[in-house]
């Protein structure tokens, strides 16, 4: 594995020296070819659960609304509007003059149809996690329609205008899950064109997508292809083979960066990183129950030098337990933590800790931004017992065992609201490593659509977290992407590339 | 006769289910499938519903048991990821990997024949020391890194390859290159002492002494008896390639039986993996069986065994 680090920017080093400016590029024949790691084992958006099938997704398929990606607010997309019935209803006024790929006539049907399939257990959706709360649709007339919440959930409009979009009923009705699988029709700024699983997918822009419409296409033909080695991926980019790439290891960024032809664009996403600390004790009798060494552990920490050396520039330091853009993520008042190591020594002695300790310490990605960490909380005492594990297993072991340290991740399912976060870190879940009965019944009061009662609770209940150091919140995440600098692209932080809005320069 | 394949196909099924039995426990106890298929971002309440609606909370017998009824007429099930049958995913992948080798065996064998008979001819010579290190090299290269060199040189300085895929004839020669020059010591040596053995034998003296062209001599006498322990190697690094490309198919994102294996792997995915396992598995049971019904032919006295 060791050899396997070394050889690969070695062999990167040798391809840019020996590399040439793209013999070929998109521009020429209006085709942004774009590759990433993974590629989605369905493209229909409701079975996977990968970000590539949702990006894929959010070109071919239109929400009921859209959000600006600048602003945060809802944009009108297939609805002209939207409005709160009551905490568990919604009511969107459609627009008329909406066809999908196939031809069919969008309207309320194809909504209601959608949502009550969603709900519907026996459908086996696999996207549960943007899915659950809905209940069904309800027609009110042709253009009108209600949807029906399974509990009051104040993000729904999130989601709404974001990942759950609307199907064709009739198209569904005999195409089915398969059908939708290898030929999906949406109402999107892409149709598309091929569907060869392990090979390519390929979308042409929708000349017929709605007028005025949040995701107007410019670029002609997409395709998507998946290649997982970084080496390979960069080959492909610097011989013409490919327009895009993203999440380059930064050092690979750094050679690209400035090289004739091509651009290297860094950007936030709202990915954060953190550590949970066990402090409710699932995990047994352990330092992290106490107060004081929680708070040793945040002072450890210099975020920032590992910030700037291991992540980017791009990337912030993160107080409260959620992502700065998220609504409700409110730090004013939160006790911030700064790199002071001598007070975390004089903490840990208060403990009763002044020798220091061993802890067990359980990851799952980023190894090398764990071990710096580790590094770290050695200077104050703590030696950390690194366990490295796949995700499935580090999630269950964290779930039915607890663990004293955890080094985690979180990206929100790109959702810009803290219930995508808190909901599921603080409010009682098996993810719960604190069960504090206070920060769970604040967030409970959060679940009204009442926007300044939701903005109050969640600040009390982000300073009571951040004061009790149930956790050592770190930074955000940054992706670097590569392209082709005839290319105009600008990325946005909720991982979700919009090639509906690149242009070629 | 009909005795001995009787028992050698029994233990031939045998071993078939054990492989299963085996691969099923190992995959069930790496992680969980349930999980794989909610996502990163889904909470221990959307694992526990993906676990229910896909029967994975059923006893772990009773889901392989569920399984094998299903197998044995012939139903590998379907994929827990791609919307596809398991066995239209391998009838997909299969010709791929099957490319891949054969044509990896052929690079291996037209470099390394070649090889050993100039080695076998000036043994211990400066051109047999190059000769061994040309095909050493090949084992001692990491397979990746030599695949990315080949890459760099052949498709992003030259441009005369394709990088990646498997589009057409031409997306394999690297691959196979990359594949096959592992092989390449291995035959060689075999090549060069087959050789030497035979260069000193009678027949080929009484050759020499009716004055035939070396060419004839070495090439239709010599290397003909050398060559048929080389076949047999062969077919054997034939076996390996099927089994072993996954680095190589990774690389240049070849979609291939190895790939499909190593990607259904790391995400649980069991109905993928038993399949490719089981013909995996079966490719080397009716190679094995092949090879004991033809030494059982040819010497009677291990038929009794």
């Amino acid at each position: 594995m060791k050899i396997k680090h070394l050889a690969i920017p070695a062999a990167m080093a040798a391809a840019l020296a020996l590399s040439t400016p793209p013999a070929e590029a998109g521009k020429s024949d209006d085709t942004l070819t774009w590759i990433s790691n993974s590629e989605p084992d369905n493209i229909d958006i409701y079975y996977n659960t990968l970000r590539e099938g949702l990006i894929l997704g959010r070109h071919i398929w239109d929400a009921l609304m859209e959000i600006d990606p600048k602003t945060g607010e809802f944009q009108p997309s297939l609805a002209k509007s939207y409005k709160w019935i009551d905490d568990k209803t919604i009511e969107f006024d459609l627009r008329e003059d909406i066809v999908f790929h196939n031809g069919e006539k969008f309207d309320a049907d194809d909504v209601v149809f959608t949502l009550n399939y969603l709900a519907d257990p026996n459908n086996k959706v696999k996207a549960l996690s943007r899915t659950k709360f809905i209940a069904g649709g309800e027609k009110v007339s042709q253009y009108k329609v209600r949807a029906k919440l399974k509990y009051p959930f104040p993000a729904a409009m999130q989601y709404f205008a974001s990942v759950i979009v609307i199907y064709p009923n009739e198209y569904y009705a005999k195409a089915g899950p398969k059908g939708m699988a290898t030929k999906p029709v949406g109402t999107g700024p892409y149709k598309v064109t091929e569907v060869t699983y392990g090979k390519r997918f390929v979308l042409e822009k929708n000349e017929n997508y709605m007028k005025g419409g949040p995701k107007t296409p410019s670029i002609g033909k997409l395709v998507f292809r998946r290649i997982e080695e970084r080496g390979t991926q960069m080959a492909e980019l610097l011989s013409g083979g490919a327009d895009w790439i993203w999440r380059v290891p930064p050092d690979l960024a750094q050679r690209l960066d400035g090289r004739k032809g091509f651009q290297v664009t860094q950007g936030e996403t709202m990915r954060i990183g953190f550590l949970i600390l066990g402090a409710s004790g699932k995990a047994g009798d352990h330092p992290m129950t106490n107060l004081k060494v929680r708070r040793a552990i945040n002072y450890a920490l210099d975020r920032d030098k590992i910030r700037k050396t291991l992540m980017g520039e791009a990337s912030r330091i993160i107080h409260a337990a959620c992502f700065p853009t998220q609504f409700g993520c409110i730090d004013d008042n939160v006790k911030r933590y700064e790199y002071n190591p001598e007070k975390a020594k004089a903490l840990l002695k208060e403990a009763g800790f002044e020798k220091g300790f061993e802890a067990e310490f359980v990851a799952y990605r980023d190894r090398p931004i764990a071990e710096a960490i580790i590094g770290q909380l050695r200077r104050v005492g703590i030696t950390a017992k690194m366990t490295y594990l796949k995700a499935g297993a580090y999630r269950e072991l964290r779930r039915k065992k607890g663990v004293e340290i955890a080094f985690g991740t979180w990206g929100s399912s790109s959702i810009n609201d803290i219930t995508a976060i808190a909901g599921n870190w603080f409010q009682g879940s098996s993810d719960d490593n604190a069960q504090d009965k206070t920060v769970i019944d604040l967030l409970n009061q959060g679940n009204t659509t009442d926007q300044e009662v939701r903005k109050k609770v969640y600040a009390q209940a982000f300073e009571r977290i951040a004061d009790q150091a149930y956790w050592a919140p770190l930074f955000s995440w940054v992706y670097n992407y590569a392209y082709v600098d005839e290319l105009d692209f600008t990325p946005s932080a909720d991982e979700i590339p919009r090639f509906w809005a690149a242009k070629w320069k | 006769m009909l005795n001995f394949m009787t028992k050698r196909l029994f233990v031939a099924a045998l071993v078939a289910f054990t492989v299963s039995v085996i691969a099923f426990s190992l995959l069930r106890l790496s992680g969980d499938l349930a999980t794989m298929i909610a996502g990163e971002d889904a909470s221990a309440q959307d694992i526990e519903i993906i676990r229910e609606q896909y029967g994975l909370n059923k006893p772990y017998h009773l889901q392989y048991l569920d399984w094998l009824g299903d197998g044995v007429q012939g139903d590998l099930g379907e994929s827990m990821f791609y919307p596809e049958e398991v066995t239209a995913l391998i009838k997909d992948r299969l010709p791929n990997t099957l490319t891949l080798a054969g044509l990896g065996v052929l690079f291996a064998m037209g470099l390394a024949i070649p090889m050993g008979v100039i080695a076998a001819l000036r043994p211990d010579s400066w051109v047999d020391r190059t000769a061994l290190t040309i095909a050493v090299l090949g084992q001692a290269l990491p397979g990746f890194w030599f695949a990315l060199m080949l890459m760099f040189v052949f498709g992003l300085f030259l441009r005369w390859l394709p990088i990646s895929g498997n589009e057409t004839l031409a997306h394999f020669i690297l691959p196979a290159i990359s594949l096959g020059y592992y092989s390449t010591p291995a035959v060689m040596r075999l090549t060069r002492t087959g050789m030497l053995e035979v260069l000193n034998s009678d027949y080929i003296r009484t050759a020499h002494a009716k004055g035939l062209p070396t060419f004839v001599i070495l090439f239709k006498h010599a290397l003909r008896n050398a060559i048929i322990p080389v076949v047999a190697l062969s077919s054997v690094q034939f076996g390996n390639m099927l089994g072993g490309s996954v680095v190589t198919e990774t690389v240049f994102q070849i979609q291939g039986i190895g790939h499909l294996a190593w990607e259904s792997i790391s995400r649980n995915d069991f109905p993928v993996v038993q399949a490719v396992l089981l013909l995996v598995a079966c490719f080397y049971i009716v190679l094995v069986l092949l090879g004991d019904l033809l030494n059982a032919w040819l010497d009677p006295r291990l038929r009794v065994t």
